[in-house]
């Protein structure tokens, strides 16, 4: 299962390398809503609340790009029948479709959060280490978890566009809440974790609860 | 196949939802400082409780269906998901008047119960477009069921998550709907409590036989017009 799924992960990374599709499309899009909000907002710099509101509101609806592409080459050329006829476990592409998609939003904060340190942020990042990393990396898991589950569930109906955003950020109010609270205390100026361990708590218990969850619904999605 | 027992359960709901009614505005006494206004509590918190236990229960038929690919497991998930539905948007009608008439606003962010219900309700009247855009009726019936296991799973932990958000800015000491009420108050509300969850099987049970008849009769209509 693991080689099936390296497997399948190498592919998609490798497709992403060469068409450059998903990851440049999210950076865009999320220094887009950074302009967006500094004219929606009237502000040149953001601090404690709003500056992490705007982060990770702005980060999530980047991900939603990531998971509307997520099953895109797959559908385009018809390469799902491919990968379902393959002797392997469905397991398998749920974890490579987590995977790739961890990998992507990865990629993308790597670029759009020193974006917004540079464009909007007032403190700065210096206060925001080594805690926003970690953070971050465990909003990921939820969202690559959730996100393969809700692309998987809305890859076969006619209504995909209309579905993916719906069904995904209600699902991603959890991790919203505790991503912008573990963050806010960071962003302020006189940067200092705060409670951080209570939103690093709800977060894991998410990432578990979303990551078992699709690992066993998942085989009965993309059948036949 | 679904409507037995529905007669006498229709009537045991109808005794039961008149009587928590006779209670409510006969027995229970006025709220101390809410005044008659808080009698909106007995329709509003068994409604919303029945509703979430609806949502766990289409979760759970959803499993059965999984697990058994009985497609009247699907159906039993669908109708319980989709009379939540209906109640939930009185919780949420109920829910904002009782907000204006006791706080003053329509909605009040700070209420963590109404606001993860908002995102519950939200989440899952994404239930039907997603339903309906699948045409394969065995792949409907799948695809579905997974829906209903994943957000079945997301309703507590969402509770959890928005609670845990509020009580960092609002502490909350009291909670509403606690096991403090005076005896009479609670007797009236755990009637009301089982009227309310009366009416939703009542509901439920009615709609199954509804919706499985006009299956059957779409069945015979197309073997009609096979054999003519």
């Amino acid at each position: 299962m693991i080689a099936a799924a390296r497997t399948i992960l190498r592919k998609d990374l490798l497709i992403e390398l060469r068409t450059k599709e998903s990851v440049p499309a999210m950076v865009l899009f999320s220094i887009t809503v950074y302009v967006l909000f500094h004219f929606g907002l009237d502000r040149d710099s953001l601090d404690g609340e709003l500056a992490s509101g705007v982060l990770w509101v702005t980060l999530l609806l980047a991900a939603l790009i990531g998971v509307s592409r997520l099953f895109a080459a797959e559908r385009e050329q018809g390469g799902i029948d491919g990968l379902l006829l393959a002797p392997v476990d469905r397991t398998a592409l749920f974890v490579a479709k987590a995977a790739a998609l961890f990998v992507f939003l990865t990629a993308v904060e790597l670029v759009a959060v020193p974006a917004f340190a540079l464009l909007l942020l007032g403190p700065g990042l210096g206060g925001a280490f080594p805690e926003l990393p970690v953070v971050l990396l465990l909003g990921n898991v939820g969202v690559a978890a959730v996100g393969a589950l809700v692309a998987a569930l809305a890859a076969e109906t006619r209504a995909r566009e209309l579905i993916v955003p719906l069904l995904l950020l209600p699902l991603l109010v959890p991790v919203l809440i505790a991503c912008a609270q573990a963050t806010e205390p960071l962003f302020r100026q006189d940067a200092g974790p705060e409670d951080l361990g209570r939103w690093l708590g709800l977060l894991s218990l998410y990432d578990v609860v979303f990551v078992l969850l699709s690992v066993a619904v998942f085989d009965f999605l993309l059948e036949d | 196949m679904y409507s037995k027992g529905l007669a006498p359960l229709a009537a045991a709901t109808a005794v039961t939802i008149t009587t928590a009614f006779a209670l409510v505005f006969f027995y229970a006494p006025n709220d101390a400082d809410q005044g008659f206004v808080q009698k909106i509590f007995y329709v509003h918190v068994p409604m919303a409780i029945v509703a979430l236990c609806g949502f766990i229960a289409g979760g759970l038929f959803a499993i059965r269906h999984l697990r058994s690919g009985d497609s009247s497991w699907d159906l039993r998930s669908y109708v319980a998901i989709h009379m939540s539905i209906i109640l939930g948007l009185g919780v949420l009608v109920t829910g904002a008047i009782w907000a204006k008439a006791s706080w003053g606003h329509w909605w009040v962010w700070d209420e963590p119960v109404l606001v993860s219900f908002l995102v519950v309700f939200l989440l899952y009247c994404v239930y039907y477009p997603l339903r309906f855009s699948i045409e394969d009726p065995s792949r409907q019936a799948r695809y579905s069921s997974v829906f209903a296991i994943a957000a079945g799973a997301f309703v507590p932990l969402n509770f959890v998550a928005v609670r845990l958000a509020e009580a960092y800015t609002h502490p909350r000491v009291l909670s509403q709907t606690g096991g403090d009420l005076p005896g009479d108050m609670r007797l009236t509300f755990l009637v009301s409590l089982l009227g309310m969850a009366l009416l939703f099987v009542t509901l439920w049970k009615l709609e199954l036989t509804a919706k499985h008849a006009s299956m059957q009769l779409k069945r015979l209509r197309n073997r009609a017009r096979v054999a003519a």
